[in-house]
């Protein structure tokens, strides 16, 4: 389980609690996070990248957990699309992740991990948090923020609830809300994790962890990041090291045997209750309800902000009508906003594979 | 200017500086960026083809990959100094209802569009009895995006009905600008200045 085993991560405490849309608020919050390339003199070449649900700080690095190079290496590095021989990029742990940042594995006041005591977060407190770490690091304004899928998330709730703090937004493979769909694939994953015995009430840290259910989760989750063309494409109706069906319930496809390998190693690096409390943030987020039921309300402080969103033609779980509605908005603010859809195999992983196309778009908007 | 087509250099000399642009159909961007540098307009895009809008937002413009007969709605009245429409007008499901919008985003539009009533092409329906193919409309009938083709006194005649004023005109042949006398026979393309 990460947090036992997890190695020591760069990371800064932020000085005052921090206030929760739930009305609640966290003391001692502490955010991990990794930079890349170096802040110039007047402070004004940082990148912030969102990472995703499951992702990390380790956009550009290898992975201190699995060994295994940076998220977003074919986006991030010198020379690539978000060059950091000329820009200083800044990716942070969200807050309930469990890469380092405070999350319900991290210990309360008396010392024991939050578990289910953690209290619920949304995608604009971890935007929160983030914004507090800019401070204690003495960056004022963004060169750009940038994400795609969670990621996205949050670079559209920093323009809408920090509009001052970037000059410049792109968000790719993303949504302003969650929709009902989206939320009913997050409730098999957790109602997976939580019927898992091993779960025990959340308050598993120091024993068995529910990493059965953790795995389904993450199972039911990857279906919804592929296209069904490029599961068919990579497994179509293919038999797993053997000739005939066995006629029983092992992994006899390869589908199946792909499936459970992305569950199982998913548990080496992730927590489960950490799980539970990000997907709820994105089930919660519904960026228009935030503004008074109007999206473009949203955007109103952000006209001067420059917008770049991307959508991915084979993306079902983050429509490319999910990504106008919110080009829409931009439009009604009259805020300038590129928008492409671009062809891609993958369905929403386009975002993170080999897509040439989606690096020279971010690489003309970055600048 | 640059190697902008005739009746797109003419709009970009005629566009004041530092305005708000919007050009609809802007392709890979190549007014806009015209626009952009030489006289520090601030400028945006629609354009429908995902290859072309790839192509613009590389090279920094503000673009959005849409289609103007429905998008066109979702921007505020007079939000732009000036609205372009360059060649699109008789491909839109609606010109009408697109000269309306045009007229409502921006203060001023420009409007260019191929002549249908240029003087090869009547003499090529009249003596062939076919849909010409010529040098300024080169694609055949049944592969045109033109759904609407229209002439210069088709266009004089709607602007009218809506009481559109014509600010200025400019005509153009053989790829150089021509006078405005018997423009209806003599132009293979127009470019209109208009206002509300």
């Amino acid at each position: 389980m990460a947090p036992n085993t997890a190695p020591s991560f760069r990371k800064k405490a932020l000085p005052d609690p921090l206030p929760l849309d739930s009305g609640r608020e966290l003391a001692g919050v502490e955010i991990a996070f990794e930079t890349y390339g170096e802040l110039n003199v007047d402070r004004s070449n940082a990148i912030l990248v969102f990472h995703a649900l499951t992702g990390d700080q380790f956009v550009a690095s290898e992975h201190p957990v699995t060994g295994k190079q940076g998220w977003w290496e074919r986006m991030v590095g010198p020379g690539k699309p978000i060059d950091t021989a000329r820009y200083y990029v800044i990716c942070a742990n969200v807050l309930g992740s469990c890469m380092g940042s405070t999350g319900p594995a991290s210990p309360d006041a008396d010392g024991k991990p939050y578990a289910k005591q953690f209290p619920v977060i949304t995608i604009r407190d971890m935007v929160r948090a983030q914004m507090r770490l800019l401070d204690v690091l003495g960056i004022e304004t963004l060169h750009a923020v940038v994400g795609g899928s969670m990621g996205g998330m949050q670079a559209l709730s920093c323009a809408a609830n920090f509009p001052e703090r970037t000059n410049r937004v792109l968000a790719i493979a993303t949504t302003a809300r969650h929709s009902a769909q989206n939320i009913a694939f997050h409730e098999v994953g957790r109602q997976a994790i939580m019927a898992d015995p091993d779960w025990q009430g959340g308050a598993y840290y120091g024993s068995n962890t529910p990493d059965k259910g953790l795995s389904v989760a993450r199972m039911a989750a990857h279906i919804t990041y592929l296209s069904e063309a490029g599961l068919t494409e990579k497994f179509g109706r293919r038999l797993q090291d053997r000739d005939e069906k066995s006629f029983g319930f092992d992994a006899d496809f390869q589908v199946e045997s792909y499936l459970r390998h992305q569950g199982i190693s998913f548990t080496d690096r992730f927590d489960a209750n950490s799980y539970l409390y990000i997907t709820r943030a994105m089930d919660y987020f519904d960026l228009a309800e935030e503004h008074g039921g109007r999206l473009a309300n949203a955007f109103r402080a952000a006209s001067d902000t420059r917008f770049c969103l991307v959508s991915f033609d084979t993306d079902w779980l983050y429509t490319t009508a999910d990504m106008r509605e919110i080009v829409h908005a931009l439009n009604a603010v009259a805020a300038p906003v590129s928008f492409v859809e671009l062809s891609a195999p993958y369905g929403h992983d386009s975002f993170l594979l080999d897509v040439p196309a989606l690096d020279r778009v971010v690489k003309g908007f970055i600048g | 200017m640059s190697n902008l087509r005739p009746d797109l250099a003419k709009i970009a000399a005629q566009v004041p500086d530092g305005v708000r642009v919007l050009d609809i159909g802007c392709g890979d961007g190549a007014l806009m960026a015209e626009l952009q540098t030489g006289k520090g307009v601030d400028a945006r895009g629609i354009e429908i083809d995902p290859e072309e809008v790839e192509k613009a937002v590389a090279r920094g413009l503000s673009v959005v990959q849409g289609d103007a007969n429905r998008d066109l709605a979702d921007y505020p009245d007079g939000a732009f100094d000036v609205a372009i429409l360059s060649q699109t007008l008789q491909t839109a499901e609606r010109p009408d209802w697109l000269l309306d919008q045009l007229l409502r985003v921006g203060r001023t539009a420009f409007v260019s569009f191929p002549n249908f009533a240029y003087w090869r092409m009547r003499f090529a329906l009249l003596l062939g009895g076919k849909m010409p193919v010529v040098r300024h409309l080169p694609v055949s009938w049944y592969a045109t995006r033109n759904i609407h083709h229209l002439t210069v006194e088709d266009f004089r005649l709607l602007l009218t009905e809506k009481g559109v004023t014509v600010e200025d005109s400019w005509y153009f042949a053989g790829g150089r600008e021509i006078g405005g006398a018997n423009a209806n026979w003599r132009a293979e393309h127009a470019v209109f200045r208009l206002s509300k």
